[in-house]
């Protein structure tokens, strides 16, 4: 069965077009899995995905449960193997918990910030001249503003809060996706089958949504795998300053700036949170590496 | 050369200039408008804040009239564009001095802080690039790339954090948070001439040598962990553009001509390198202006970062938009600096 499988990914002369894109993704995760940096990549994002889903089976205790009597415990005390936070919360419980803060952010950025960059990128390069012009001015005024800077001064305007967060840095994320996207487009415009298109009477707006913004998905999604390492830091940084996710909730930014008054005595209060960052974000880092060498051997440099 | 496709030239550069120019000027006014924008519909009442809770009505609606809050909207994006080129941004609410001058009394700290963490970016950064560049897929190619994806996603705050508890708490090689020890930053009101703002700098000045090392051992932490993200990004440009010029013809000639090895990648390629890297090395110096938010809020370090963050706790708008104006504006025109400087160095570039 698997056998059989593998040698109807593996035709050459694929019967149908479904066949002919399985293949394709066949061969894409056989490159990948020769990539172990990428296979590394995979397994933390994966397991970041079973931790956000498993959270209340994982966890050993109730991510808000104070108990004042086992305060600041070091890592490896029998019944909080990676110790107590200030109020006596169990640790390893918040991070466990923590994955799915971190999940949320990650996957509400990256549902908003492409949608809103493949439309002013596609509109941009669909229409050229002015709207072009417009649009993409506009891009590179929001690509001149250091990104968290941008999120900060767009945070003061909302308030804290983890969907303003969510929204401020949608609002900083996209203008990358725009500039991908109106390339694609560019590349797309003058097809010939776009013109059929047109020429069997469809409007524009028809033609963006159906046939150009499909082809710039691809390079869109290798964008947003990229992109999330980033989007983890920023919201970090933002949760670090109080700007973000509001306590009691246990995100690892927040987690890390309560650690910091206690720094120098219960060192793990801080590290043990910011560890936890720094795997996800990697993994997002190794996995997109991947990805990009897979889908686009020029930058692989091989 | 003849004088005519001299002049030729000349005039071609010319065009590209004003273009640029323009181009500058059509994106420091969209800055404007974004944080006029922000300005406007953040829910802190700016006459309020200025007069406190318990003015009269006459009072308020003096600065109201001051302020220019009764003209028309676009005649208030006027009058702010026409203040911030006069140098004019405002009044801090929490000091009621003007946001101009402290930045440029805050900048300086911030300017040296990323200008030491550049040169540990380029120092390590591109011999670490090129030696991965020349044996691919081996170790030391693996080693680098990791080490720089690990720079890519250690959250620098915490970076900052862990530097702290390992040099300064358990090793004690490193000064603390802060730019001098609290004794030292009690002289350095009364002895030392503030004349640049780089604590480095005017400690030399002065020659006190004693602060000044001081100074350093408190400055290598926040430099290195701010240059810990640069050298990861100028590594892996590095690697990549080394990758490239070594596919060249010019490089086969060149080995072919028997010309030993290591002159062929540090004199030959790097040179060609070295043009594109300078764009790569504008830009990262742009991004540490980001990091500096969160580096200096971990080291206590009186730049523009902790200016910002700070105005941003005590809900002092003015400042804020002010100093996300400035970095913004510096981030802008190190852009143009690195296409410029391409331009000028690479006369391949059209």
């Amino acid at each position: 069965m698997m056998g059989q499988m593998m040698t109807w990914l593996r035709d050459p002369n694929p019967a149908s077009r479904m066949q002919a894109r399985l293949g394709q993704y066949y061969l894409g995760w056989l490159r990948l899995r020769r990539n172990p940096l990428a296979v590394v990549g995979l397994t933390i994002v994966l397991a970041l995905l079973a931790m956000a889903a498993l959270a209340p089976v994982l966890a050993t205790h109730d991510p808000f449960a104070q108990d004042l009597g086992r305060r600041l415990l070091p890592p490896l005390t029998p019944g909080n193997w990676l110790g107590t936070d200030d109020f006596g919360r169990d640790i390893w419980t918040r991070i466990v918990f923590g994955a799915r803060i971190t999940l949320y952010i990650v996957a509400l950025v990256a549902i908003t910030a492409p949608v809103l960059g493949l439309l002013v990128g596609t509109v941009a390069g669909y229409f050229g001249g002015v709207v072009d012009l417009i649009l993409m001015r506009i891009t590179d005024i929001f690509l001149a503003f250091p990104r968290l800077i941008l999120a900060l001064a767009l945070v003061s305007v909302l308030g804290p809060g983890i969907e303003n967060a969510v929204l401020a840095i949608a609002l900083t994320a996209w203008p990358p996706y725009a500039r991908v996207a109106r390339a694609e487009t560019l590349t797309v415009r003058g097809a010939d089958y776009i013109a059929a298109v047109r020429l069997q009477g469809a409007g524009s707006g028809r033609i963006i949504l159906g046939h150009v913004i499909p082809m710039c998905l691809p390079s869109v999604i290798i964008r947003v795998t990229l992109d999330m390492a980033g989007v983890i830091l920023i919201a970090a940084g933002l949760g670090f300053l109080g700007l973000g996710v509001q306590p009691p909730l246990p995100e690892w930014g927040l987690m890390i700036s309560s650690g910091r008054k206690f720094l120098f005595e219960q060192w793990w209060v801080a590290t043990i949170p910011g560890l936890a960052i720094f795997i996800v974000s990697l993994g997002f880092n190794l996995l997109g590496d991947g990805l990009r060498d897979v889908l686009d051997p020029r930058s692989s440099g091989k | 050369m003849t004088e005519k496709s001299l002049t030729a030239r000349g005039l071609r550069l010319l065009r590209q200039l004003t273009g640029l120019l323009l181009t500058l000027a059509i994106t420091l006014l969209g800055l404007m408008v974004v944080t006029f924008t922000i300005s406007r519909v953040v829910p802190i009442d700016p006459v309020l804040s200025i007069v406190g809770e318990r003015a009269t009505t006459a009072q308020y609606e003096a600065v109201r009239l001051d302020l220019g809050l009764d003209e028309p909207l676009w005649k208030q994006f006027g009058i702010y564009v026409g203040d911030v080129a006069q140098g004019d941004l405002g009044r801090s609410i929490r000091t009621k001095l003007p946001v101009a001058d402290e930045i440029v009394r805050f900048f300086p700290a911030t300017l040296e802080l990323a200008t030491l963490a550049t040169l540990f970016g380029v120092i390590v950064g591109v011999p670490s690039g090129v030696l991965a560049a020349t044996r691919p897929g081996t170790w030391v190619d693996q080693v680098v790339r990791v080490v720089g994806l690990m720079g890519y996603s250690m959250p620098v705050f915490w970076l900052g954090l862990m530097g702290l508890l390992l040099f300064y708490g358990v090793l004690d090689w490193v000064g603390g948070p802060g730019q001098l020890d609290a004794g030292y930053q009690m002289m350095l009101e009364f002895e030392v001439t503030r004349y640049t703002g780089m604590i480095l700098i005017d400690t030399a000045l002065a020659g006190e040598w004693a602060m000044f090392t001081n100074a350093l051992s408190h400055i290598v932490l926040p430099a290195g962990v701010l240059g810990y993200t640069s050298m990861a990004y100028i590594s892996r440009m590095t690697r990549s553009f080394m990758m490239n010029e070594l596919g060249q013809e010019y490089i086969t000639t060149a080995r072919v001509k028997g010309m030993p090895e290591r002159r062929v990648i540090w004199v030959h390629a790097l040179k060609n390198v070295l043009v594109p890297l300078i764009t790569v090395i504008a830009l990262s110096y742009a991004y540490l202006l980001e990091g500096s938010v969160l580096t200096e809020t971990i080291f206590a370090w009186p730049g523009l970062g902790s200016y910002i963050t700070d105005a941003l706790f005590a809900a002092d708008m003015p400042a804020v938009l002010g100093g996300t104006l400035v970095v913004g504006s510096v981030f802008v025109a190190l852009n143009m600096l690195s296409d410029v400087l391409y331009r000028l160095v690479d006369p391949r570039a059209k």
